[in-house]
């Protein structure tokens, strides 16, 4: 989740200075941020802003406050308000402070890789907490919890929630909840007995602590934290299974801790808890996290039906998902209800259909949004959780804080033991005494511990600092010898690591492949199990809900083709972006060609073994890439307008263009008949306008058609048919046998690739791109388009 | 004829479970379902399976009727298919979707891969000469893709040949022009999906059938 940020430094010295100089600037501007920030909270302030600004009159004549009398001063030349806008300079001061440790952090790459950047920054808060105390003005109590629980922690839960691998979490939900649920209680209560048993234990002055608060305590304390855990296990790349068991049960024990926090929170003041109080509580926690899913869920149905209709309003899509998400969210906060469940549920539910209907540009602005906001978001908290225990107040007893952090462990321990052992009677892939140890040592407390504390009425909770000592000294210990350790042991006891291979369309392919045939075999055994409930919700999926969420014709492709298209999509960027065809990109298989695969027919009598081959699809896109590419350019020159994107031909012409490919087919086998010319050459058209398309300074002198071309009139009135295409054809050949199977040359005219776009006159997309009219006549043509 | 052969004796039993490593309750669960598929009859025939109607909606479904009748599943060592199938029979094939268990060495690791993938290389290629060429594979895709629709058909064919190039150039490396590649052999097979975990995806929990509560086949 962190965006890592990577300087090219050209020289070993020249990048020193520039690191020292960086940090000088941090330095200074850290120091002048403490100093702002507590001098903000003194409340000699507002004294200070008034004589400032009268001090800045050129004639005198300002004691006359009192009356009312209109005396003329002198015009305020320059005046210094900070009150006017005190609250959002302080919000972006903490922004940029937080923002520019991250980015300091990677300039000392060594410091990177052994401590966790949760630690630094916690150091980091620290520091800054003690400056300000040093300065001498009070620390403002930054992690309030209305702040954290409003803004701080919905970006966070909403990257993760949206970003959530869905298959491996719905295939290991059976452990996840069992973790979450039955882990989180045995934790709380575990802990909070214990816990209650030593302080009845005479000598430790503890004995005011009732039951009650105990379990409180045990239950605030006793949930796995997603942001810690996001932040830890972030950097270690373990394997899938792992991050996703703990990370999913950070993510539903929400609810757990919920209930029990208003159980116990309620009673504390009655005192004790009937049996009836206990059913009464889990009836809530049915209610709080299947209601908490319900409205995710539903705001989730709603974001996508909205992503339906915006096809002509593309630049305000990304503003609907964060918004339906957000109001998700503080929906489920507002009738108590899990909000992090809403929102993982939002986010889940409206994936698939939203992804299908916004565009490319609007899906790239969610993404790093998402990860942007999620990244500051993670960073102050993690600030203010350090300037947060320099602010205290603190209550330390050795007693009670050393036995809270022993007993967190233990009964992590215990209960992931416990719990694995019933688990794996019922998993196949089972859990090995490995992936136990990591599921325990990768519970990892956080902020939302310590803000639950700090919500605790400090009159019906008298140890309430004692708590929040001890709660900061248990995030303390897990985050900062947890955390550090974590990555070193992952690496001495060989846990399996995040496979980086990018998936191929083979294993695509057999993945699909796999689940039919398992469907299949589970109805021929007559057994209903996974695959076969998994395969009747995708067809009720499909059949209803993507006919209603998405828009046009896209609700019935398959998985396998979205798959692909994304892959040749992603291939042809590279391609472009790599400079032309003559260095193709890794993925794409350059030694092997089309022709080594067909059976051998006819040798062909064009020799263009030279030349690189491409899928035809592969070449469509290159074609409709290059076109749009220099079309944008064109447009970019033109004008800059606030509410409305260029209209990106490329996009949206591209989902028609694949749905309408099929028209094409008959149109293009009788075109090439006549498009086809023969001849090797060298250096194709194509690949030299894809050289010239990377080479920045060559757009300004494109014309798109020169002398030397066969152009194509194309009349748009008359009706649809090949015959209504005039070409000059240079070298017609007729003979040209262009069965399908060959298919795959670089036709490497012009014409050849004008005469396919002209048959996709019914394309809208591609008539955008053919009626450009190109740069004004008054541009010099340097040179021209095609040799 | 087939109804005093109805009861089987716990000897022959324990002999398949041996051979097919099923529990004794798996066989017993599975012998029943036989026979409710092949109407208590000693042999069960393609019209059987072919009367399942939740098979109806699988686009796999011809591909996987076949893989019952096909001999290379039976563990003989020929090509061909049969036209009815006995009860060990069907345990066999049922025996490629065994879990894997807990602790198993490597070397039977790597064997039950081998052979959960020969099942599905098996599945690919029709004509049994031992590799899948390139129209074989097309037509895989195009099964897999052909509730699809429209739209499916010709992307079909662009993915088969995209997958064909990637086995290719995994496998081979570069190629000359005038080299061609025949198809993909059980070996390449084996080596593009070395990062696919199948040997723990392919697989059935037989132990909760119920046979008794299921509705025979409508």
């Amino acid at each position: 989740m962190s965006v890592r940020v990577v300087l090219h430094s050209p020289s070993g010295s020249r990048s020193f200075l520039e690191r020292g100089l960086l940090l000088l600037v941090m330095l200074i501007f850290l120091e002048g941020t403490v100093l702002t920030l507590g001098a903000a909270s003194s409340p000699d302030i507002s004294a200070q802003d008034n004589t400032g600004g009268h001090d800045h009159r050129g004639i005198a004549g300002s004691h006359d406050h009192t009356n009312y009398t209109y005396t003329k001063k002198a015009f305020p030349v320059l005046s210094l308000d900070y009150h006017h806008i005190q609250v959002p300079f302080e919000i972006s001061l903490w922004v940029l402070l937080a923002s520019l440790m991250k980015l300091g952090f990677h300039l000392i790459p060594r410091l990177s890789s052994i401590v966790p950047e949760s630690c630094l920054l916690i150091v980091v808060g620290l520091l800054v907490g003690g400056l300000i105390k040093l300065a001498g003005e009070e620390v403002p109590p930054v992690l309030d919890s209305n702040l954290f629980f409003l803004c701080l922690l919905p970006p966070i839960i909403l990257d993760a929630g949206y970003f959530l691998p869905i298959r491996p979490f719905m295939e290991n939900i059976g452990t996840i909840l069992m973790f979450a649920v039955v882990g989180t209680l045995w934790n709380a209560f575990f802990v909070g007995g214990l816990l209650y048993a030593v302080c009845q234990i005479e000598g430790t002055y503890l004995s005011q602590v009732e039951l009650l608060p105990c379990l409180l305590f045990g239950s605030i304390i006793s949930a796995v934290d997603p942001v810690a855990v996001l932040a830890v296990f972030e950097e270690i790349h373990i394997n899938e299974l792992l991050h996703i068991l703990v990370f999913g049960e950070s993510l539903l024990n929400d609810a757990v801790t919920v209930v029990l926090y208003h159980l116990f929170e309620e009673y504390s003041g009655a005192g004790e808890v009937t049996p009836m109080d206990v059913v009464l509580g889990v009836i809530c926690f049915l209610i709080v996290s299947l209601g908490g899913i319900a409205v995710g869920a539903i705001y989730g149905i709603l974001a996508a039906f909205t992503s339906r209709f915006t096809s002509h309003t593309r630049v305000i899509e990304p503003l609907f998902m964060f918004v339906y998400s957000y109001m998700a969210y503080l929906s489920a906060e507002m009738f108590h209800l899990s909000g992090i469940m809403a929102l993982i549920a939002c986010g889940a539910v409206m994936r698939p259909y939203v992804e299908a209907n916004i565009s490319h540009k609007s899906h790239t602005t969610v993404k790093y949004f998402l990860k942007m906001w999620s990244s500051v978001s993670e960073t102050l908290i993690f600030i203010f959780l350090g300037v947060a225990t320099v602010a205290g107040p603190h209550a330390w007893n050795w007693t009670f804080v050393s036995v809270t952090v022993i007993l967190c462990l233990v009964s992590r321990v215990i209960g992931v033991v416990g719990l694995t052992f019933i688990i794996n009677k019922f998993r196949i892939v089972k859990l090995t005494t490995k992936d136990q140890f990591i599921v325990a040592y990768g519970g990892l407390r956080g902020a939302i511990a310590f803000s639950l504390g700090y919500l605790l009425d400090k009159d019906l909770f008298p140890m309430r600092t004692m708590f929040l000592t001890a709660i900061i000294t248990e995030i303390f210990f897990t985050v900062f010898v947890q955390g550090m350790t974590i990555k070193p042991l992952v690496d001495l006891l060989a846990v399996k690591k995040k496979q980086e291979a990018k998936r191929s369309i083979n294993e695509e392919i057999h993945t699909q492949f796999l689940d039919h045939l398992l469907t299949g075999i589970e109805d021929i055994c007559g057994h209903y199990g996974h695959h076969h409930w998994k395969d009747k919700l995708n067809r009720f999926n499909k059949k209803y809900i993507k006919k209603c969420l998405i828009a046009g014709e896209r609700y019935k492709e398959p998985q396998l083709i979205a798959f692909y298209h994304k892959m040749e999509f992603k291939q042809a960027i590279e391609l472009v972006e790599s400079g032309g065809g003559v260095k193709l990109p890794s993925a794409v298989p350059s030694q092997v060609s089309m022709q080594n695969i067909q059976p051998k027919k006819l040798p062909p009598p064009v020799a263009e073994r030279a030349l690189p081959q491409f899928t035809k699809g592969r070449e469509e896109e290159i074609r409709k890439i290059l076109r749009s590419n220099l079309q944008k350019t064109r447009q970019r020159l033109r004008s800059y307008n606030r509410h409305t994107l260029v209209a990106d031909p490329f996009e949206d012409g591209w989902n028609d263009f694949l749905l309408k490919k099929q028209r094409l087919i008959e149109l293009e086998k009788k075109m090439s008949n006549y498009l086809t010319v023969p001849g090797a050459i060298p250096d194709s058209p194509t690949m030299c306008r894809a050289r010239l398309a990377s080479d920045p300074n060559a757009f300004y002198n494109i014309k798109a058609s020169s002398d030397g071309v066969p152009t194509i009139q194309v009349d748009l009135a008359s009706p649809q048919s090949p015959d209504s295409v005039n070409m000059l054809n240079e070298e017609g050949r007729e003979g040209a046998d262009r069965d399908e199977d060959q298919g795959l040359m670089m036709k490497p005219a012009g014409k050849g690739e004008k005469g396919e776009e002209e048959g996709g006159n019914k394309n809208p997309g591609l008539m955008r791109c053919l009626s450009d009219p190109g740069p004004s006549n008054e541009d010099e043509e340097d040179e021209p388009f095609l040799p | 004829m087939g109804a005093s052969q109805s009861v089987r004796t716990e000897h022959e039993f324990q002999d398949v479970a041996d051979r097919t490593g099923f529990s004794l309750e798996q066989i017993g669960n599975l012998n029943k379902r036989f026979r409710q598929l092949s109407k208590n009859e000693e042999t069960l025939s393609r019209q059987d399976l072919a009367s399942i109607s939740a098979l109806d909606n699988n686009p796999l479904r011809a591909q996987i009727i076949n893989a019952f009748f096909d001999k290379r599943n039976l563990r003989e060592n020929e090509a061909g298919t049969v036209q009815v199938i006995g009860f060990e029979e069907f345990l066999m094939v049922m025996s490629h979707f065994r879990p894997a268990a807990m602790h198993i060495t490597e070397e039977e690791r790597e064997k039950l891969r081998r052979e959960k993938l020969r099942f599905v290389f098996n599945m690919h290629d029709t004509d049994s000469d031992g590799t899948i060429t390139l129209e074989e594979y097309r037509r895989a895709v195009e099964e897999l893709l052909s509730k699809a629709g429209t739209i499916g058909q010709e992307t079909a064919k662009a993915i088969a040949d995209a997958a064909m190039l990637e086995v290719a150039s995994t496998t081979r490396g570069k190629m000359e022009p005038d080299e061609f590649y025949e198809g993909i052999t059980f070996e390449n097979f084996l080596q593009i999906l070395k990062t696919f975990d199948i040997e723990t995806r392919m697989h059935i929990r037989f132990l909760n059938m119920d046979t008794a509560t299921m509705r025979c086949g409508k």
